[in-house]
């Protein structure tokens, strides 16, 4: 067996348990659960008292919750976290650039629309 | 061909695919494919939300979207990926029955995904919604209709998998050919985790 070969099945055997990943599903099912009940109970808050609160910080929780998902389901269910760790630098890296194109999509839509650009309203 | 050559070449074959890293090198071309993914999802998924509230003419987010519908769409999905693990976990454990077992049900829940969003595309027809109707229901169907045939093409490649596990062509050794799919499958679940909330969930919270 090569160096490369053991290195390999060194990585797998860290692999996580059958219990583990059990528990990862419940987490990842409750999370979206809680998703949906954010969305049932902010749909119809008034804009007081705790769901006054869930409604006006909506969004951000949401996507607080699908980060944390997200995370789960990488580091665990795609072995990032026991794998080598040059994998976790190319996902993070293509990560990095989405939230870059994401910027520059916002950025290039917004202002385009009042076109700051053509009017010379950023002098 | 000299039979030095060819024998050079048999020696390739069956040699690991080598890297520069403890890694095998389909493995990270998966992980390479993976992020250059993330990069067009991020486009469908910004173009979207830029568009979402362009639909003057034509029905819109709340008019059409039912959540009880997709959200049972994304907790079989959800289950899919935690399936598709226990398959590989069967799979390296040498477990035939288990990989089978875990692998079946994976292949169902990309059949039953996949049918529900035919199911929802087919509704939004009927309730005037096409793909040209306005910008709203473009960027949506763009969106959706990728992540869709990512998932149609996962559930192809796991069927073909579950193939050679009948066959008894995934012991132990070869059990990366099941992660390398695994890997595909769960970026494809992960991609939904990001659509279901800001797609669905905040479409029709925005006033």
């Amino acid at each position: 067996m090569s160096t490369q070969t053991a290195a390999h099945g060194a990585h797998e055997q860290k692999h996580a348990s059958g219990a583990k990943y059990v528990q990862i599903a419940i987490i990842l099912f409750v999370l979206t659960a809680l998703e949906v009940l954010l969305y049932e109970v902010s749909h119809e808050a008034g804009p007081d008292g705790f769901y006054g609160f869930l409604a006006a910080h909506f969004v951000g929780i949401l996507l607080f919750l699908s980060a944390l998902k997200f995370w789960f389901v990488a580091m665990f269910y795609m072995h990032l976290k026991s794998d080598i760790k040059v994998l976790q630098w190319v996902f993070g890296f293509s990560l990095m650039i989405a939230v870059i194109v994401i910027c520059a999509l916002f950025v290039l839509f917004t202002y385009n629309r009042t076109l700051w650009w053509a009017t010379g309203a950023w002098k | 061909m000299t039979a030095a050559v060819l024998d050079h070449d048999s020696a390739h074959a069956h040699e690991e695919h080598r890297t520069s890293l403890p890694i095998n090198s389909r493995k990270l071309a998966m992980w390479t494919f993976i992020g250059s993914e993330c990069l067009l999802f991020a486009s469908l998924i910004t173009n979207f939300v830029i568009y979402r509230g362009s639909h003057a003419k034509g029905p819109g987010p709340k008019d059409v979207f039912e959540v009880p519908l997709v959200t049972a769409g994304t907790a079989v999905l959800l289950f899919s990926s935690f399936f598709i693990v226990m398959a590989l976990n069967g799979a390296q454990a040498g477990n035939r029955k288990k990989l089978m077992t875990w692998l079946s049900l994976t292949v169902l829940c990309g059949v039953f995904f996949v049918g529900m969003q035919v199911y929802e595309f087919t509704g939004f027809m009927h309730k005037g919604m096409g793909y040209s109707t306005n910008l709203f229901a473009s960027s949506f169907f763009t969106l959706t209709g990728f992540h869709g045939t990512h998932v149609a093409i996962g559930t192809l490649w796991n069927i073909t998998l579950l193939k050679d596990a009948y066959k008894g062509r995934i012991p132990p050794s070869k059990s990366l050919n099941l992660e390398i799919a695994a890997l595909y499958w769960h970026f494809v679940d992960v991609v939904w985790i990001i659509i279901f909330p800001v797609v669905y969930l905040m479409s029709l919270f925005a006033k």
